[in-house]
């Protein structure tokens, strides 16, 4: 009758230098997730590598709003779904514009988002009241 | 960002030593490799056998490096890739940029 279920909530400071503690809360998820059949070193990296991406994005978009800024990231699992929630306090972007990155001409930048949405089964980036959310869903 | 830096023949080898290349140290990379390729240094081998993550902004500072030492006639190329940090390539296609040898033994043997 009851659903295995996991929550967790963390608010870091607009630094970089939490990225590892982010990304390694993904990894540690992927390997004790139960019921999961799929190949779990893939995901542990996998995880680790779209929360550092996504939380990386957040803060470079929260970074010249205030020095005290906060990125706040949720992650969710229940019925065999997992939801990532990252908020962050910029001014935001329009997901759908972001091009994906040219293969023949590779560029320094950009390839963040499309490890993401490749990685991943559905993105979505909200504009709400006081701040803006990517939302990232992967079924397990 | 920890390196150690080693020179053979007329190469710099980059013994990368950290677990983790990301936003918050891959910064430090681009601009080593840089000074580096300013120095004369355009042939460049970065090894990255201690590597087990790499994310976006990695990869941008290994591509700005090679970009940069192919400016100048030289060549950067990638030894010892762990395999999760090989499918980040191979995700991005950048294996079809970058030379990328299983170790240095194999990637001297290709240079001669």
């Amino acid at each position: 009758m009851c659903n295995s279920v996991l929550q967790v909530d963390v608010i870091i400071p607009t630094q970089t230098k939490y990225l590892d503690l982010i990304g390694s809360i993904g990894e540690h998820i992927a390997k004790d997730i139960e019921h999961f059949s799929g190949d779990r070193e893939a995901l542990a990296y996998h995880l680790n590598l779209v929360l550092t991406e996504a939380t990386t994005n957040a803060i470079k978009h929260s970074a010249l709003m205030t020095p005290k800024d906060t990125v706040r990231i949720t992650i969710h699992i229940q019925d065999n779904e997992l939801n990532i929630k990252v908020y962050d306090h910029g001014q935001g972007f329009d997901l759908e514009t972001v091009p994906l990155p040219d293969f023949d001409q590779p560029k320094e930048n950009g390839m963040g988002l499309y490890f993401i949405r490749t990685l991943m089964d559905s993105v979505t980036y909200t504009k709400l009241d006081d701040c803006n959310v990517l939302e990232i869903i992967k079924h397990l | 960002m920890k390196i150690n830096l080693e020179k053979i023949k007329d190469c710099s080898i980059l013994f990368i030593q950290e677990e983790r290349i990301d936003a918050h140290n891959s910064g430090e990379l681009k601009e080593y490799i840089l000074h580096l390729i300013e120095q004369g240094e355009v042939n460049i081998v970065v090894q990255l056998e201690n590597v087990r993550f790499i994310d976006s902004s990695g990869l941008g500072a290994l591509l700005s490096g090679y970009k940069n030492a192919a400016a100048k006639s030289g060549k950067l190329a990638l030894v010892s890739c762990k395999p999760q940090v090989l499918s980040m390539f191979e995700l991005t296609r950048l294996n079809r940029v970058f030379e990328i040898y299983a170790d240095l033994n194999e990637a001297f043997e290709n240079e001669t």
